[in-house]
């Protein structure tokens, strides 16, 4: 384990990975500190999602090494025992399960709690996203922004280290992506540790510690955002952020 | 009650015939002898449905174990599951019971085992095995048509594999699995009669034994159909209400 890999939350070395032939990640090297908040943009099929993906084992790698607070990840997803949270494109709410049953899932069957304590901590985390009054209602009944909010309700309830967004407004309908990113700012401001895979450059000028640059499975730049979105060093990236400010 | 008046209709359409070829007398209800014949070939309504009942438990449960490692992401557990379903399912019904009640002691033996196989459990495990290949393929189409998202976003808040499958998957691909398990339930319930040839006393059985003694194959085989219709007519029924049942709990 690499020294430094103690005290950042997350620590990619050398991590390479193929889909059949397809090489979609090559050598990704990135490390986020405890607290740091890291976007990722890049266009469609740089690798991006799959960089995060890979991070809470949702996809393995071929080569190369991932610590997620010290510990490296293993071949099984569930143990890293929801210490990293994921918001996914399509929310992925169950939709069998009310709000309230969705949030309390993870921490009965895996963190151990009662129901009661399962309970009041999913209302509490429905309050801090803003829709305590939706709690006994089956996700289809809600809006996209009011489903993706309950969806980052339920990775908060795991009370992760991490957490892990893959392109969290991408499905929405304008006027609701707002108040899908309020929350997520909010979040931020507490001190969460979040990687943002998103579109959203309004949104990463106001949270990103780090802005990460990929293109065809290589992360080619990163850096603050001042000097990100003022002077991008690559001819690559000055493409696609002209293409995505341009209108 | 509308095939009942269809049936009195027949039996009253060919009573009236003074040909010989019929012989409805042998299940007439009003006289004594037929009533007599009529309960002795009901009697077997209670093996056939605990034969097919305990048979489809086993299958639904043995369908379970059979379908999940067939999707599996790692080869040789899919194999397994592959060569099951394809081997169970090549195996004509008749040949596999006679295999297991005539052939399974004798390997019990071998082994040291004092297991006798009577017809009852002999026809049960029969009809267990060669409906589960059937059953895996539908819990596996059933479980695969739920989106990958539900398994990632279940691991995302710590599940382990049996409580995903457990609390987000199954409980959704249920209602996908249920009517195609119902109509293997109809199927066990059809197969059972081949029971009777090892001598279970089912419905079949009682109906080839009255055979032998009244040489009256016409009106007891007939009988005996139907039979078998009011059982699966009443499956049938009770499969739509647990479906109106299961669809009025919705999913999105």
């Amino acid at each position: 384990m690499p020294l430094d890999a103690q005290q950042s939350a997350i620590e990619m070395r050398g991590v390479n990975k193929w889909f059949g032939d397809f090489h979609v990640l090559k050598n990704i090297d990135l490390t986020v500190a405890t607290g740091e908040r890291v976007v990722i943009c890049g266009p469609s099929g740089s690798g991006k999602s799959t960089v995060v993906r890979c991070i809470n084992r949702l996809e393995r790698h071929q080569k190369g090494s991932i610590h997620v607070h010290g510990a490296e990840v293993t071949d099984r997803p569930e143990d890293l025992g929801g210490d990293v949270g994921m918001v996914f494109q399509q929310f992925n709410l169950f939709p069998h399960l009310t709000v309230l049953q969705n949030l309390t899932l993870g921490p009965m069957k895996s963190r151990g709690l009662s129901r009661t304590e399962a309970e009041a901590r999913a209302r509490l985390y429905l309050e801090r996203v803003r829709i305590p009054e939706q709690a006994d209602k089956r996700p289809t009944h809600l809006s996209g922004g009011q489903q993706q909010r309950v969806a980052i309700a339920r990775s908060l309830c795991m009370e992760p280290k991490v957490m892990l967004f893959d392109e969290p407004t991408s499905a929405l309908d304008p006027e609701m992506i707002s108040e899908v990113l309020d929350v997520m700012v909010e979040l931020a401001e507490e001190g969460m540790t979040m990687i943002v895979v998103t579109h959203e450059m309004g949104f990463a000028r106001k949270v990103a510690d780090q802005m990460v640059f990929m293109d065809a499975g290589e992360i080619v730049e990163t850096g603050p955002p001042a000097e990100f979105f003022a002077a991008p060093k690559s001819q690559r990236c000055q493409t696609f952020l002209s293409q995505i400010l341009s209108h | 009650m509308r095939l009942f008046l269809a049936f009195a209709a027949l039996m009253a359409l060919t009573g009236c015939s003074s040909s010989t070829t019929w012989g409805w007398y042998v299940i007439n209800p009003w006289t004594p002898s037929g009533w007599v014949n009529i309960k002795f070939l009901i009697g077997g309504m209670g093996s056939t449905i605990l034969i097919s009942l305990i048979a489809a438990f086993l299958s639904i449960v043995l369908g379970l174990l059979v379908a999940l490692p067939g999707l599996s992401a790692r080869w040789p557990l899919r194999l397994i599951n592959r060569v099951y379903v394809e081997f169970v399912r090549a195996i004509p019904l008749l040949p596999m019971l006679f295999w297991v009640f005539y052939g399974l002691p004798i390997i019990f033996k071998s082994m040291g085992l004092n297991i006798p196989i009577d017809p009852f459990w002999g026809a049960i495990i029969t009809l267990a095995i060669s409906d589960s290949a059937f059953t895996a393929e539908i819990y596996r189409a059933g479980i695969q048509s739920i989106a990958k998202g539900q398994t990632e976003a279940a691991q995302t808040v710590g599940l382990n594999y049996i409580q995903t499958m457990r609390y987000v998957i199954l409980p959704q691909a249920i209602r996908r699995i249920l009517p195609p398990l119902a109509n293997q339930f109809i199927y066990i319930v059809k197969m059972s009669a081949f029971a009777s040839v090892i001598g279970m006393q089912e419905l079949t059985r009682r109906a080839n034994e009255l055979v032998v003694t009244e040489y009256r194959p016409l009106e007891i085989y007939t009988l005996l159909i139907l039979e078998y219709l009011v059982l699966v007519l009443i499956i049938s029924a009770g499969v739509r209400w647990l479906e109106r049942k299961m669809g009025s709990d919705e999913r999105g």
